[in-house]
Parts: structure tokens; sequence; C-alpha cells
């Protein structure tokens, strides 16, 4: 327990610092535009695939119960609910869990245990902006761009799949779509999104940045970044759904 | 040897010890790590222009001691001054400064191993001194990477160099910053007697050409013979006994005895 109030302390701390070099700088214009491209070229291809077979599959096996209702009409709508409100979020964040997450703690762990953290301090080069804040950054402002990119693939998917069972226009599905969704939820999302990619960067940068034990030391930051934000993510999504829930009218 | 036991409050302050200017002046340090007191009551001095061995068994706390005096590890208790810094209670700002003018070179090199050769080299002068100058930045590579004679490696990826060509590469990264104080972390650790002995050799010519005054950790003897004018052993947490290589080898301690007669 005192040991779990400590880790807690020092992580709050880490996060401080984090928001404080956000605003003192320096500002690491390239290293951030690099890292940002960076997650979105390791994740493009995963987030794609996944997004498209979530979304046929998701249509799929809504349709059976739709049509005891005879309300087999209401698919699209159904499943673009689902798809921005909470499948586009989920699935990208757990995908970026898994590869950032890892990605960003062994190279971070493996930075500490060579030492090369501290080669960086003792040049005077302040790593803490240059690999701990670009990186909370873009895994920050990447992660809602991502989302609308699988919400996109995933209801392409959908579309696929009604389009498969009986004809419907791509016109048709898309302005129910549009009907269906609100500003409210496509707003949520992103800001949801973007929590998801603070708590990811910032999993994945605490525990790289303090990893301490040789070789065996970065397989359990990369470890522990997975699995911690893991947690994260579902935790984010349990009460962003509760206090999204008090502006809903309907 | 007891320039200044006593602290002040000013934070720069140079000492004298007959006639010989000290740059480095550690006074009755203290780190532990848990309950395991690693370092008790230090005292060392570094004087200007000479190369300083410290020997000492693994683990008995060389790295913590050098690593003390860039602030990298934090002293429990006593005094460092480096270069007229009181290095355990610099502010931010004031350590940056210190440690533009203090070299280390890592026992693994630790360099950046997603840059090549020269970014590693150019990290530091982009990041501090804020030099964006194509030319100049390469003038200054080059004249780095050519005194540690590998001027052709510059665009190759640290996977790519052999354990010897990466320690030259960290003593350049460091040499580009032009250090007073240049900080060795068993330099020769993990290479074959010939490499070894290269870099033993590079060690002087870097106090030659840059006239600095170096602390050398090692224990490796041809190393502590080759480079040191004044060997220092640090054993259980202190420095035990100092003097010449020669003198040393004499020293009629056992535990020092151990040591030269491996
Ligand atoms: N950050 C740290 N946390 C805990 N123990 C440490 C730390 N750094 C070093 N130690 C311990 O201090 C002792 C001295 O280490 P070190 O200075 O690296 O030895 P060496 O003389 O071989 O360089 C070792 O036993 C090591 O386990
Ligand atoms: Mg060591």
């Amino acid at each position: 327990m005192k040991k779990f109030l400590i880790q807690l302390a020092a992580i709050s701390r880490f996060v401080g610092d984090t928001i404080r070099y956000v605003f003192k700088g320096p500002f690491e214009f390239r290293e951030l535009t690099r890292q940002c491209y960076l997650i979105g070229y390791r994740s493009f291809f995963l987030i794609g695939f996944t997004s498209f077979i979530a979304g046929i599959v998701f249509t799929r096996q809504s349709r059976p119960s739709l049509a005891s209702f005879g309300a087999e009409s209401w698919l699209p709508s159904l499943v673009s609910q689902a798809v921005v409100r909470s499948l586009g979020p989920l699935i990208t964040a757990l995908i970026c869990a898994g590869k950032l997450g890892s990605n960003i703690g062994a190279e971070l762990g493996s930075m500490r245990v060579s030492e090369q953290i501290d080669a960086m301090e003792v040049s005077g080069t302040r790593p803490f902006s240059y690999l701990v804040v670009t990186r909370v950054i873009a895994a920050t402002m990447m992660l809602p761009i991502l989302v609308m990119y699988a919400d996109t693939i995933a209801l392409l998917g959908s579309y696929m799949m009604v389009n498969m069972i009986n004809k419907s226009s791509f016109q048709l599905f898309v302005n129910e779509v549009a009907v269906s969704v609100t500003y409210l939820d496509i707003f949520s999302s992103l800001v949801k999104s973007a929590i998801f990619g603070f708590a990811i960067g910032i999993v994945g940068c605490y525990a790289g940045y303090n990893t301490s034990g040789g070789t065996t030391g970065v397989g359990r930051a990369a470890n522990t970044a997975v699995v911690v934000s893991m947690v994260f993510i579902f935790v984010i999504d349990l009460v962003s759904l509760q206090f999204i829930n008090l502006f809903r009218t309907t | 040897m007891n320039a200044i036991v006593e602290h002040s409050q000013t934070k720069k302050r140079v000492a004298a010890d007959n006639g010989r200017e000290s740059v480095v002046t550690i006074r009755d340090l203290e780190k532990s790590f848990g309950d395991r007191d690693i370092l008790k009551k230090v005292n060392l001095d570094l004087f200007k222009g000479e190369n300083l061995v410290i020997i000492g068994k693994s683990g008995t706390g060389k790295s913590v001691l050098i690593k003390c005096m860039v602030g990298l590890i934090k002293p429990d208790a006593g005094h460092i001054n480096i270069l007229g810094y009181d290095v355990p209670y610099l502010n931010e700002a004031e350590l940056n400064e210190l440690r533009l003018q203090v070299g280390f070179s890592f026992q693994g090199s630790a360099l950046y191993d997603s840059m090549t050769v020269r970014e590693n080299l150019e990290f530091p002068l982009k990041r501090n001194m804020k030099l964006f100058d194509r030319n100049k930045l390469n003038d200054l590579i080059i004249e780095a990477l050519e005194d540690v004679g590998l001027a052709h490696a510059v665009d190759q990826f640290p996977s790519e160099l052999s354990g010897g060509m990466k320690k030259r590469i960290g003593i350049a990264r460091t040499l580009i910053l032009k250090p007073k104080i240049m900080l060795y972390d068993e330099p020769t650790a993990g290479l074959d007697p010939i490499t070894s002995r290269e870099i033993n050799e590079l060690i002087n010519s870097v106090r030659e050409k840059y006239h600095t005054s170096s602390i050398i950790i090692t224990h490796d003897l041809t190393c502590a013979k080759q480079t040191g004018d004044r060997l220092v052993a640090l054993f259980n947490g202190q420095i035990q006994v100092e003097g010449s290589f020669k003198e040393m080898s004499q020293v009629d301690d056992p535990e020092i005895k151990a040591f030269f007669n491996y």
C-alpha cells in the first residue's frame, strides 16, 4: 500500500512535469512532427484492418436482432452510433496501447539502461522535453485523427455488409449515418480519444523513463506500459460514458 | 590534500594546494542506496591538468562517485566543488552551465542509437549552443572526429561500429563541447589489449590538445599505468591510498596488493 502511494506520487509528479514542460519549452517542433508521423505510420494499416473487420462483424451480428423487430432499416443508424461513440475510439486506443505503448516503453527503457538518457542529461540537453513531452503530445494529437480514420473505415465495412445482404445505395447509407450521429457524439469521442492518447503516452513514457535493471527491466517496462494503459483506457471509457450522458438529451 | 574543508556560502570558489589549482574538490561525500552505504566520507581532489586514476573493485561505487559529480546522482551528504560550482546545490541553469564544461565518457559509450554519428555529435551543439549553421557544425564535427581518428565513420549508425570505435565516438561527442574536465568511466572495459592501448593514447592526446584535467576510472592496470599521473584506490567506500603507479604497486595493504598481483 505504501509502495503504491509512493508510485502514485511519482506518477503525479511525472504528469505535472510533462504539463509544465509543454508550456515552458523548449518546444521540439521537428521531433514532435517526427513522432506524429511515426505514430500514424506505424498503426495505419493495423487500425484500418481491424476497424474494417469490426464494422463488418458488428453489422452482421446486429442484423438478426433488428430484423426480429422488423427494424432492419435502423441498422446504419445503430452501427454508426456504436462505431462513433464507442467502437472506433476503443479499437484505436487498444491497438495504440499495444503498438505505441510497448514501443515507447521499450525505446525509452533501453535508452535509460544503456545510459543514453544520462548522456543527454550530462551534455545539458534536457532529455525530458525532447523524449517525453514530444511523445506525449504526439500521442494526444494523433489518437483523435486515427479515431476518425478508424470510424470511417469501420463504417465502410459496415456499408459493404449492408450492401451484400440487400443492395442499397451508398448515398442512402451516408444520409442515415449523418442523421443519427450528432455533433456531441463526434466531439465527445474526439476528446475522449485525446485523453486515451495522453494516457498511453504518459504511461509508456513513465514506464520507459524510469526503467531500471538492465534488459529484463526493458521488457518489464514495455509490458507495464501496455497493461497499465489498457486498464486506463477502460477506466477512462467508463468515466467518460457517465460524463457524456450528463449532456445527452435523449 | 587539505585545501578546503570548510563549506562556504559562495558558489564560486577556487581552491589552491601548494600552488596547484584544484578543479574538483570533494569532501566527506556520502551516498547509500537503501541500507547499503556505498560511499562513506570520500575526500578527493583533482588538480588542474592532471590525469587522476581511480582504481577499485567493481561495485565499490566508482561510477556512483563520478555520477555525483555531474549531478546524475544526488549525494546524501558532503560537498562537491567543481570549477567553483557547488554541485549538489545548483539550480537547473547552473547545473547545465557546469555540465557543458565537464565531459563524461560512459562505460557503455551511451551513443544515441537512433542517430548517425554525425547526429550524435550535432545533438549537444544544436540543442545547447543553438548552433545551426551547416558549415560551422560540419567543421566542428570533423575536427572532433579527427581527434579520435574516425572522420570516415561520420554517416554510420552506432550499431555498425565496433566497441572501440563507439568509445571513441563517445569521447568525440564530449570533446565537441571543449570540456575543461573529462570523466572517463572504465574507458577500456571490454576491449582487447591493442584497442585498449589506443584508447589510453587517445586519453593522453586529449589532455595535450584540450588541456583537460581528467578522472579515469578503471580496473585495468595497463590503463592506469599509461594514463595516470596519480592513482587513488577506492575501497570500502573510501579513498584508501594515493600515489604514483609505482608507489601503489608497492603498497603493503592486502586489498591493494590483491589488486596489483592479479
Ligand atoms: N541507482 C542505483 N540504485 C540502487 N543501487 C545502485 C544504483 N547505482 C548503483 N547502485 C549500487 O551501488 C554499487 C556501486 O555501483 P557502481 O558505482 O556502479 O560500481 P563500480 O565501482 O563498479 O562502478 C553497486 O552495488 C550498485 O548495485
Ligand atoms: Mg562502474
